[in-house]
């Protein structure tokens, strides 16, 4: 267990050591952040009470969404980004061959660079936010621990799905294809582009069921207490898509590595 | 001096296809990420539709009239980012030390810089916003002259060249903080974002910085209130989509001082 904390702490100071992109990030985050709270403020201006947001939570997602991004990682994250390069060139021989889990290592390697981002590009657009608009923070201790459940839920769903997108470069030879459908579908369906509870009818249902549903929606609705049925069974739903993927991600680990092994390496 | 700039364009004509060639080894690949490139660019649009599903009207706009600010903006921005995004590139080169090999070879470093890595997959964006300029044109109930035709066609041209001189001064500030790559995203596409809505719905300050400091609103926002007959905000005359040509020029002149600024101060890493 050490080793995998060991790797967690590193890859967060590894993280840290990038302080002009940090912060040029972060500033691109609060810029859209603006953009997108005058377009939901027209939104929410033209229909009160869309979707059962009031124009407080239409806001307080809008800066949830900015800062939640990069930690949770939904359109790629560096990290997972180099798992993909490292099967594409086939360095993750090496990864094979270490005394580790090759899942383990790179959830541990996921999670400080997600640390670390959640600690400054979460809380800086965050704080920007909170100081120009008038958002919405959960009230009681109690809620807060369920805000920080659900966050660490979302990184491991994202971290599964991003994960099985690289490992399937074992079986085809260029994943850039997979990261860009990837890209496309978590953008829609975690209410990247326009928040879930805004989409009609079957689109919205089938979107709200979705494990990209859980990397960002739920986390936020836990945040504004407006999950449809309650904290429980968003954190609920989480778990299941969370044991999917990683049972998922298992299986996948052991196929490739056997694969790799057949090959000769 | 001017023989240079006229063998400019052959020779980033040589540089593109090289890269071109290279992106087809793999045919299967090239078309899935441009098929998905499509797919995600036009996402934003479905998500207006979708916004339409509970309103008739956005900051005054139809969804028409919101399809032809979009696709314009769509269109600007793709095109830009197909010539010169890969520009934001150079503050890893200049990182990594691979940025001298450019100095030395006998094209400019400037080409080879916005030519480095050139994605034909890009042309996902700027397709997907020709269909839904088609959609916007069909349901606009717009009076076709060749003069309107011509304007529109222009402020496009000219919209474009304002995206590709921001992609240029994004870079060159990647001269002074090398890591800052992510800064231009701001403008470029948080422009796009922006001028996909009717700029007035951001309030009066965001219009005069829009018009008068980072000129996102020349891109498509007054060509577009003109090509509708609407009125422009902040007192402005109508005609002030017109200047977009204009605006283009200026900003050239300035992404070109500033790279030039950049290449001046540009010390290698040695690594």
């Amino acid at each position: 267990m050490g080793v995998y904390w060991a790797i967690a702490v590193r890859s967060f100071r590894r993280f840290s050591t990038y302080r002009i992109a940090t912060v040029s990030g972060a500033f691109t985050n609060t810029v859209f952040g603006f953009i997108l709270c005058g377009i939901y403020l027209t939104l929410w201006h033209e229909r009160p009470g869309l979707g059962g947001y009031d124009t407080a939570d239409a806001l307080t997602f809008v800066w949830l969404q900015q800062g939640l991004l990069m930690p949770v990682g939904i359109w790629g994250a560096t990290t997972t980004g180099e798992l993909g390069e490292r099967v594409r060139s086939g360095e993750i021989a090496v990864d094979l061959y270490r005394p580790t889990h090759l899942l383990l290592w790179w959830l541990s390697v996921d999670l400080g660079r997600a640390m670390f981002q959640l600690l400054v590009r979460g809380g800086a657009p965050l704080l920007v936010g909170a100081l120009v608009f008038d958002l919405k923070f959960p009230s009681s201790p109690l809620a807060w621990l369920a805000v920080a459940a659900g966050v660490f839920l979302a990184i491991l769903v994202s971290f599964g799905i991003r994960y099985l997108v690289a490992l399937s470069g074992f079986w085809i030879t260029d994943t850039r294809g997979m990261e860009q459908l990837a890209l496309v579908l978590s953008s829609f369906f975690s209410g990247m582009i326009l928040p879930l509870v805004v989409f009609p009818g079957g689109i919205g249902d089938i979107a709200r069921a979705t494990p990209w549903a859980a990397t960002m929606q739920v986390p936020i609705d836990i945040w504004l207490g407006r999950n449809p049925g309650g904290i429980g069974s968003a954190l609920l739903f989480q778990l299941g898509w969370i044991v999917v993927l990683l049972l998922g991600a298992q299986l996948v680990t052991s196929v490739a590595t056997r694969k790799v092994v057949i090959q000769g390496g | 001096m001017v023989e240079r700039v006229l063998r400019a364009p052959a020779q980033y004509w040589m540089l593109i296809m090289m890269w071109v060639r290279s992106s087809m080894a793999y045919p299967a690949s090239f078309f899935l990420m441009l098929f998905s490139s499509m797919v995600l660019t036009v996402m934003d649009f479905v998500a207006i539709v979708l916004m339409f599903s509970h309103i008739s009207s956005f900051g005054g706009f139809s969804l028409a009239e919101m399809a032809l600010l979009y696709a314009t903006a769509s269109m600007t921005l793709g095109i830009a980012d197909l010539f010169t995004g890969s520009i934001e590139r150079v503050g890893e080169r200049i990182r990594t030390g691979t940025f001298d090999a450019y100095l030395i070879r006998p094209v400019p470093a400037f080409l080879q810089t916005a030519a480095d890595g050139f994605a034909l997959r890009r042309l996902g964006r700027p397709f997907q916003a020709l269909v839904v300029m088609v959609f916007a044109f069909n349901r606009l109930d717009l009076e076709w002259t060749v003069a309107r035709g011509i304007m529109l066609v222009v402020s496009i041209l000219a919209g474009t060249v304002i995206f590709g001189a921001i992609f240029v001064l994004g870079a060159a500030f990647q001269f002074l903080a090398v890591d800052s790559a992510e800064l231009a995203n701001s403008f470029t596409y948080g422009g796009q974002t922006m001028t996909q809505y009717p700029l007035a719905i951001f309030g009066k300050e965001i219009v005069r910085a829009v018009t008068f400091v980072v000129p996102l609103a020349f891109v498509n926002y007054y060509p577009v209130l003109y090509l509708l007959g609407k009125p422009a905000p902040l007192g402005l005359p109508s005609w002030i989509g017109l200047l977009s040509p204009l605006v283009a020029v200026v900003m050239v002149a300035l992404a070109s001082l500033a790279w030039r600024a950049g290449l001046r101060r540009y010390r290698s890493t040695g690594s």
